[in-house]
């Protein structure tokens, strides 16, 4: 029998509106981007649906010279799953190889290295942006993207998720493999990374999205059009929508900022639970 | 450190080099410049420059601007951590106690993770839109005379709204993870023991949770000091009158905006001592908690 005690009824109460505090604003965002400018304008957010889905999402992402000059949302869609999955590989192959030498090598300079790769978890990129921005300009590396990428990946996170996972893979296994012959290259990527496949989805996943959202470093380090992410994007699109002489485009606004959001979202509820493993074992 | 190890040789060194050489050029170098060009003074167009001390800092730090804005990232750190931690706790204290449609309470209240802050920024920007903005309208038939393009408490309203609900999520995964290492047993021994569910909170529950929430405070204020710089940008911009402007806002702004290298310079060494301040702190914290 169903017994509800006070308790679990006020329980659910706070649950349902957390959930909703948590989703209204992206539903009336969805919802609005599927109206015209006039009903937005005339009738404020829409929490419904509306007639104008296909041809405000056509218009942001293909139609050219709308609302800036070349650039299309579709482009913008490219850059941005260019950096997260740029980010997020190169991440993750920089610190698997790092961690791998920390945990399985004796060598001289070990102890000052890891220092070294410790202390860039100290400092975010924003603290030091404008002299991480000089250097990228004098290497010839604006608006490209290496010198998006690179800078973005110099930070330690991922080296030391893989070297606690590294100390709890049994000493056994790199006895047997050397007993079979096995060189240190063999054995990293025979052994190694094909058991820590599961991690190293979860740090993708994670990485992806982080990836994915970056915006202060984008920014700075873009100048061409053609190179912007979404997440950047927006924000200069929504300028010229809404500070245009006709009728702010308020619809096209709330198409992007959904375009921006539902990739990382996709990600994020298909591999909820890598996902999840992969931010509670990444930050501690 | 693995008792069963490779010898050294050349190769853990070529492991080791991409990220040592990376973390070189973009971490390291550009860090040690923030800090030299914070004693240079440049001309107006870069053209030569001269060492002048403390002179930056004495001309940015104790200035009415920067203690403005040091007063006001003070103040929104400290309401962004305090009500997002204790939002995301009660739900994940609720949601680990419900049986009937927990799956989808969990994942609606974690996928606002991946939502970019300046995208969520945009977003609450649009509701406090005059022009359509419901929540705009709301808080004025309410009463409240609210414009945030001109009042710096409505504008930090905003702001600290967006932040707020842009770090539930994160602080609701740990809780949960954190909630969910708890045995059942524990639990259910403390059930028989005490009736009393805010008692059972205050007296089991908080405490068990207490290394997951510091750990999550620093998180908090390093999200308030430095990933908001993408909500203030899309909302308020640090209008009005740089009143809703954090340190880190303050940096760009006087950096690329307004061309004060050494000032910004200057600037950013002291977010660093900040930071760093922060993580020894932390730090100790943690081995204090492995005794308990």
């Amino acid at each position: 029998m169903l017994k509800l005690s006070w308790h679990t009824i006020s329980g659910h109460l706070i649950l349902i509106l957390g959930a909703i505090f948590m989703t209204a604003p992206v539903w009336v965002a969805f919802m609005s981007s599927t109206h015209s400018a006039e009903t937005l304008f005339r009738e404020g957010l829409q929490a419904w649906p509306g007639g104008h889905f296909f041809e405000n999402y056509n218009e942001v992402l293909f139609v050219e010279g709308g609302v800036m000059k070349r650039v299309t949302a579709s482009m913008m869609l490219w850059n941005s799953l260019l950096l997260g999955l740029g980010f997020a590989i190169g991440k993750v192959v920089i610190s698997t190889l790092a961690a791998y030498a920390i945990v399985y090598f004796r060598f001289r300079l070990a102890a000052p290295l890891f220092w070294v790769i410790f202390m860039t978890l100290l400092l975010p990129l924003e603290v030091r942006i404008i002299p991480s921005y000089e250097v990228v300009a004098g290497m010839g590396l604006l608006d490209t993207h290496t010198g998006l990428i690179l800078p973005l990946i110099a930070s330690a996170t991922g080296t030391f998720y893989f070297r606690q996972f590294y100390k709890s893979v049994p000493e056994e296994l790199l006895e047997a493999a050397r007993l079979d012959g096995a060189n240190a290259w063999q054995f990293f990527i025979d052994i190694l990374v094909p058991i820590s496949k599961t991690m190293i989805a979860a740090i993708l996943i994670i990485m992806f999205v982080v990836g994915w959202n970056q915006y202060l470093w984008p920014l700075i380090m873009t100048t061409n059009e053609d190179n912007y992410t979404l997440v950047i994007g927006i924000k200069q699109i929504y300028q010229v929508l809404s500070e245009g002489g006709e009728l702010p485009q308020f619809q096209k606004a709330y198409a992007l900022t959904i375009l921006a959001t539902l990739p990382p979202v996709i990600v994020v509820l298909v591999f909820q639970s890598w996902f999840v493993k992969g931010l509670v074992e990444s930050e501690k | 450190m693995k008792r069963v190890q490779f010898s050294h040789s050349p190769i853990p060194y070529l492991f080791i080099a991409p990220q040592i050489i990376i973390i070189c050029i973009f971490f390291l170098w550009p860090a040690a410049q923030a800090i030299y060009q914070s004693f240079l003074l440049e001309d107006a167009f870069g053209l030569s420059s001269q060492f002048v001390w403390f002179k930056n800092y004495k001309d940015t730090i104790l200035t009415d601007a920067w203690l403005q804005s040091a007063g006001f990232t003070l103040v929104f750190s400290f309401l962004v951590t305090f009500l997002s931690l204790a939002l995301a706790m009660l739900l994940a204290v609720k949601a680990n106690e419900v049986i009937q449609g927990a799956r989808t309470y969990k994942t609606m209240l974690m996928w606002a993770y991946a939502i970019a802050p300046p995208v969520a920024g945009l977003m609450g920007n649009l509701m406090f839109n005059p022009l359509i903005g419901d929540l705009y309208y709301f808080l004025n038939a309410m009463g409240w005379d609210f414009n945030h393009k001109l009042d710096s408490f409505d504008a930090g309203f905003v702001v600290v709204l967006i932040a707020v609900w842009k770090q539930v999520s994160v602080n609701f995964i740990f809780f949960l993870s954190g909630l969910q290492g708890i045995p059942k047993s524990v639990l259910e021994a403390a059930t028989i023991d005490c009736k009393s569910n805010l008692r059972r909170f205050w007296t089991m529950t908080f405490p068990l949770l207490a290394p997951t929430t510091f750990f999550l405070v620093v998180i908090n204020i390093t999200y308030a000091f430095f990933e908001t710089f993408g909500i203030i940008d899309t909302t308020t911009g640090g209008a009005p009158g740089g009143s809703t402007s954090t340190l880190v806002y303050k940096v760009f702004t006087d950096g690329f905006r307004g061309n004060d290298l050494g000032g910004s310079s200057a600037q950013s060494v002291v977010l660093m001592v900040m930071v760093l301040a922060l993580t020894v702190i932390q730090f100790r914290f943690i081995e204090r908690k492995v005794h308990y």
